[in-house]
C-alpha cells in the first residue's frame, strides 16, 4: 500500500510541475522550484495521513495490539517505532523528487542558475513539515478503531496546522493576537526556512508540534481500555 | 511462588468484572482457570501479563510487581491472547523474528529454528499467517509466547477451534512446556482440565469459587466429574 501512495504521490508531482500548462515549470520560465514547494505541502496534507492511518487503527479493530503491548517495551517506544515507520516512507517519497531539482539546475540559463540555498532549505523544511503531519496522523491514527475516521481527522488537523491559523489571524486583524495565531501555524514557518534562513525559532516550533503530538498519543494509549 | 495474586479487582463502571480474587501457582505446575463465558477468566489474564491496569490489587510474577515492574513482567512472561491475533500479512519467520527482536534475543534465527520446530511449524514455516488454516495458527501463537523462554506462560483459550488431531498435539505440547515453567491455561472444556491440569481454579462472576489441585477437588466432591462440579459451583 505504501509504494502505491508513494507512486501516487510522485504521479501527481510530475505531471503538475511538468505537464499540466497552469502550473508546469517548462512554460512558467524561471529556474526555480517555488511551484514545487508550494505545491507539496497539498499533496501531504492527503499522502499522510494515508500513510499513518493505519498505525494503530488496524491493530486496534484486528486486536493485534496485545502483541505489542505485552512485550517489554514503552508505549513511547511503541510510538516512536510507529513514528520513524512513517519517516522513512516520507523519505522514500521525498528522495525522487531530487531529480527535478537537477534538471532545473541543467535547463537554467545559464546553467546552474538556481538559488540552492532556497532550495536545501525548503527540503528541509518540507521535511520537517512532513514529521509535524505524521505525529498529527498517528495521534488521529490512535484516538480510533477505523481507519477512515483516522484519515478525515488527520486530513483535517493537518490543514487546520498548515493554513488554518494563517486563515483565522484575519479575523483578529490587526491585534497582538494576529501574529500569535500566524506563529501558531506551520506554513508561517515553513515559509520562514523556504527562504534559506536556518532560524532555531523554527527548528524548536517543529521539534516542539511533534513532542505535543507524542504526548498526546501517549495519554490516548496510556489509557486504553481496550 | 512464581505467581502470586493479592486481591486483584478490575472494574469497569459499575461491573465488577473481577473482584478481589487471590491466588498462587508454582512452577512446574499446569494451572487450569476456569469458569462460564464472561467470569473474568481473561480480564484477570490480562492484568497479570500488564496490559491492563488493575482497579485494585496486586500480583506479583517471580517477585516482581504488575503495577511497578511493568517491563520486567512483561520480560518473565509468554502470553497467547483470546483469538490468538496475528499479523496476518507476516511471513511466520518474519513474524517471530520481529518478536524476537522485541526482547532482544541473541542468536535469534537459530532460537526461530528451534522454537518453529518445537511447535511443529516446519512443514508450513515459509507460509505467510494469513493462508494458515486455526490449527497452525494457534501454534505460531504458542511459538511467539515461548520464543523468548518465559518463566510464565500464559495462555488464553489455547485450544478453541481446533480438531481432535490438532487439539491433542496443543495438549501435548503445553504438557511439555510445563514441566519447567508455570502455566496458566484458561478453558471451559472439561476434558481438557483433565488432560492437562494439576491444579484448577473455579472463578465465577468475578470470584474464586474453587481453588484446589485436581485430586483434591474430586474428592471433596466424593467422585463427581469435574463437569458436575463445574455445574455446581458456577450455577
Amino acid at each position: 500500500m505504501a509504494y502505491i501512495t508513494i507512486s501516487v504521490f510522485l504521479l501527481a508531482c510530475a505531471l503538475l510541475l511538468w505537464f499540466f500548462p497552469d502550473t508546469s515549470i517548462l512554460d512558467y520560465g524561471y529556474a526555480e522550484m517555488n511551484g514545487f514547494f508550494n505545491l507539496v505541502p497539498f499533496l501531504f496534507i492527503f499522502l499522510i495521513p494515508a500513510i499513518t492511518m493505519r498505525s494503530f487503527a488496524e491493530e486496534r479493530r484486528e486486536g493485534t495490539y496485545v502483541l505489542l503491548a505485552t512485550r517489554p517495551l514503552s508505549d513511547l517506544q511503541i510510538i516512536l517505532a510507529k513514528y520513524f515507520a512513517c519517516v522513512i516512507l516520507l523519505l522514500f517519497a521525498l528522495i525522487p523528487t531530487l531529480i527535478y531539482y537537477y534538471s532545473i539546475y541543467q535547463l537554467g540559463l545559464p546553467k546552474g542558475n538556481v538559488d540552492s540555498g532556497a532550495v536545501i532549505g525548503s527540503y528541509l523544511g518540507l521535511f520537517l513539515l512532513g514529521n509535524a503531519f505524521i505525529s498529527i496522523g498517528i495521534f488521529a491514527s490512535s484516538i480510533t478503531k477505523n481507519q477512515v475516521i483516522a484519515f478525515a481527522v488527520a486530513v483535517f488537523l493537518c490543514f487546520f496546522a498548515y493554513s488554518g491559523f494563517d486563515s483565522l489571524s484575519k479575523v483578529f486583524e490587526l491585534s497582538a493576537l494576529e501574529t500569535i495565531l500566524v506563529n501558531l501555524g506551520i506554513n508561517e514557518h515553513y515559509q520562514s526556512m523556504s527562504r534559506g534562513v536556518l532560524d532555531t525559532r523554527d527548528l524548536v516550533y517543529f521539534i516542539t508540534f511533534v513532542f505535543m503530538f507524542f504526548g498526546l498519543t501517549k495519554l490516548v494509549i496510556g489509557g486504553r481500555k481496550w | 511462588m512464581s505467581i502470586k495474586v493479592k486481591n486483584l479487582s478490575k472494574h469497569f463502571g459499575l461491573q465488577k468484572a473481577v473482584d478481589s480474587i487471590s491466588f498462587e501457582a508454582k512452577p512446574g505446575k499446569i494451572l487450569g482457570f476456569l469458569g462460564p463465558n464472561g467470569a473474568g477468566k481473561s480480564t484477570t489474564m490480562k492484568m497479570l501479563t500488564a496490559y491492563m491496569s488493575p482497579t485494585s490489587g496486586d500480583a506479583e510474577i517471580c517477585g516482581k510487581s504488575i503495577l511497578t515492574a511493568e517491563i520486567e513482567v512483561k520480560r518473565l512472561i509468554g502470553y497467547l491472547p483470546e483469538n490468538t491475533p496475528l499479523y496476518n500479512d507476516m511471513y511466520i519467520r518474519e513474524f517471530l523474528s520481529f518478536v524476537g527482536e522485541t526482547y532482544g534475543i541473541a542468536n535469534l534465527s537459530h532460537r526461530v529454528d528451534d522454537v518453529i520446530k518445537q511447535v511443529g511449524l516446519t512443514p508450513e514455516q515459509h507460509k505467510k499467517i494469513g493462508m494458515l488454516s486455526k490449527g497452525y495458527k494457534q501454534r505460531v501463537g504458542l511459538a511467539q509466547a515461548i520464543i523468548h523462554d518465559p518463566k510464565v506462560l500464559i495462555l488464553d483459550e489455547p485450544t478453541s477451534g481446533l480438531d481432535p488431531n490438532q487439539l491433542s498435539d496443543i495438549r501435548t505440547l503445553i504438557k511439555n512446556l510445563g514441566k519447567d515453567k508455570t502455566v496458566i491455561i484458561s478453558t471451559h472444556i472439561m476434558q481438557e482440565v483433565e488432560a492437562i491440569c494439576d491444579e484448577v481454579i473455579v472463578i465465577s462472576k468475578g470470584k474464586i469459587v474453587a481453588n484446589d489441585t485436581k485430586s483434591e477437588l474430586k474428592n471433596q466432591y466424593k467422585g463427581a466429574s469435574l463437569e458436575e462440579i463445574f455445574r455446581k459451583l458456577t450455577n
